[in-house]
């Protein structure tokens, strides 16, 4: 069985297309489409990484991530953010709230798979 | 065209009305031929002493020589000059601001197509300001680009896929197909919404001018007194007469002054003010007393009764964080369009001291003014909020008499202010050679 990724990401076809491409290589994908119980998605799938976006209803993406650091056995787990936004002050604040990777969307398959794969070496 | 605002002018036109020679009104004020001659031609400036003597021997009001555009136009091309001076890279010459008087005497009219190009610059620069933060902030527009960009997004994903996997499945091409269809549709309409929203844009052309400015000109074109607003039933022609204010945003404020107006000449009529003035004389505090009223509004009633009735009278208001939200100014005491004024008008000194007024003359440039100010609050604090000031100073000409050694030197803003060694300035001025 392959490592496990959580997609955080309320856009159900772009769910769709990277769930598809990590499955293709190899990763088990589970997925959550709302910022609410998004806490709750993390503690009970435990994943091996997590793609989390940004803005998310219910609640933002950095505000999750703040939540999942808090927690210490999250606290080395790596999260890859997606977002529109890519300004350099974004950016920051992404690295600030503790995330390993930072990409902008649009992205391509590849450049999010070798994040991925980047984060989570087998 | 030209104007005829410049001090020099008037007086040389003041002196022919008066059929006097040079030479006579030169001897009447004490000066010599030559220095008058200076003076009419705008190529000296004039005030104090010689002022006086000037108005008192032409038998008018010092105000009446200088009163007006002129000051307005100077301190416009004051502006428009520092600005010059930030571009040095441009290569040009620093504008001679020792000359500047001569400048606007001589050529008016190329001044005053200077001093407008300088405001149309600065409304330019507040409209891509405001543009600039629109984009930056408009929830709108923000909700609209997440849409085209997930859209994106979605379909350049699945186009990959599409085209880089080898042998997909059918249900799989089906479902990415569908997928890419409707993410196409919902680019469409993030593309029209966008289109929408660029195209009410012009919307923003309204911010050339602000609001207030716009007010301001409602105001001004009345005189800030409207006679249709005193007496009964009044309350019903608010509303046609805003007919006059274009932008939105403008009316509302306009409204607000009108019904501030409507409410102060219901407190206190005109005719009851005429009585307070002819026992009182133009004495704020006397006619509150007298009236029961607070000061704030019988500063607010006398600076919008007509002037053949209280003689020119200013009055500048701000709100607690000291920005200007209305100013009627008169005899050529300058303030700046918005933001906030000299930090050391008595206007300031009263916000930390509501209720109590502090009268002062003050020294702009040449020109001698009385102030007096008061601060009251408009929205009384809670245990949530604060307290909301605003602080009124009303500009009154300067009573005869008066120790001259007594005035405050004040300013209009610090860029243009020549006041060297100033404790309260908070940018440097651009008038390098003080006036």
């Amino acid at each position: 069985m392959g490592k496990t990724v959580l997609l955080i990401e309320d856009e159900q076809n772009i769910i769709e297309a990277v769930s598809f491409i990590l499955s293709r290589d190899g990763w088990e994908v589970k997925t959550h489409a709302n910022g609410q119980n998004a806490m709750e998605a993390v503690r009970a799938r435990e994943p091996d990484v997590v793609i989390l976006d940004v803005m998310l209803p219910g609640k933002s993406g950095f505000d999750i991530l703040s939540e999942i650091r808090a927690e210490a056995r999250f606290e080395r787990l790596p999260v890859l953010m997606l977002s529109a936004r890519g300004q350099a002050k974004d950016v920051e604040m992404a690295k600030r709230a503790g995330a390993d990777r930072y990409m902008t969307k649009p992205f391509s398959n590849a450049e999010v798979l070798d994040a991925v794969r980047a984060l989570v070496p087998s | 065209m030209a104007e005829p605002g410049m001090a020099g002018t008037r007086i040389r036109q003041r002196r022919l009305v008066a059929g006097l020679k040079q030479a006579e009104l030169a001897e009447a004020a004490g000066i010599s031929p030559s220095y008058l001659n200076l003076i009419e031609h705008n190529r000296r400036r004039i005030g104090g002493r010689t002022l006086l003597q000037i108005a008192e021997a032409l038998g008018v009001e010092p105000a009446t020589l200088t009163e007006g555009v002129e000051s307005e136009l100077l301190a416009a091309l004051q502006e428009a000059a520092g600005d010059a001076e930030a571009d040095d890279d441009l290569g040009h010459d620093a504008p001679e601001l020792d000359r500047i008087e001569e400048f606007v005497g001589r050529f008016p009219g190329w001044a005053g197509r200077l001093a407008d190009l300088g405001r149309k610059r600065d409304a330019l620069e507040r409209t891509v300001k405001a543009l600039s933060e629109r984009l930056a902030h408009d929830p709108e527009l923000s909700a609209t680009l997440h849409e085209v960009i997930s859209a994106v997004t979605s379909i350049r994903s699945t186009a990959s896929i599409l085209a880089e996997t080898r042998e997909l499945e059918p249900e799989w091409q089906m479902r990415f197909h569908r997928n890419i269809n409707e993410d196409g549709a919902r680019l469409a309409e993030g593309a029209e919404a966008l289109m929408r929203y660029l195209e009410a844009a012009p919307e923003a052309g309204a911010e050339v001018t602000s609001p207030q400015d716009e007010m301001h000109a409602f105001l001004e074109r009345h005189g800030f007194h409207f006679p249709q607003l005193e007496g009964w039933g009044a309350e019903s022609r608010i509303e046609s007469m805003l007919g006059q204010v274009e932008n939105r945003a403008a009316r509302a404020l306009s409204r607000a002054a009108l019904t501030q107006y409507l409410e102060d000449a219901r407190a206190l009529p005109r005719d009851d003010m005429q009585a307070a003035l002819d026992a009182h004389g133009l004495a704020p505090d006397a006619i509150a007393h007298a009236t029961g009223k607070s000061l704030a509004q019988v500063f607010r009633r006398l600076a919008t009764l007509p002037e053949d009735m209280v003689g020119p009278v200013g009055l500048i208001v701000v709100d607690g964080a000291g920005a200007l939200i209305l100013r009627k100014t008169v005899m050529g005491f300058t303030t700046p369009r918005s933001g906030a004024g000299c930090a050391l008008w008595p206007l300031y000194e009263v916000l930390g001291q509501p209720g109590r007024p502090v009268q002062a003359a003050l020294l702009q440039g040449d020109l001698r003014v009385c102030a007096m100010a008061v601060a009251e609050e408009t929205v009384p604090a809670s245990f949530a909020s604060p307290p909301l000031m605003r602080a009124y100073m009303l500009i009154l000409p300067e009573p005869r008499g008066t120790d001259r050694a007594q005035a405050r030197p004040v300013g209009v803003t610090c860029r243009i202010c020549p006041i060297a060694g100033c404790a309260a300035r908070r940018e440097r001025s651009v008038l390098r050679d003080a006036l």
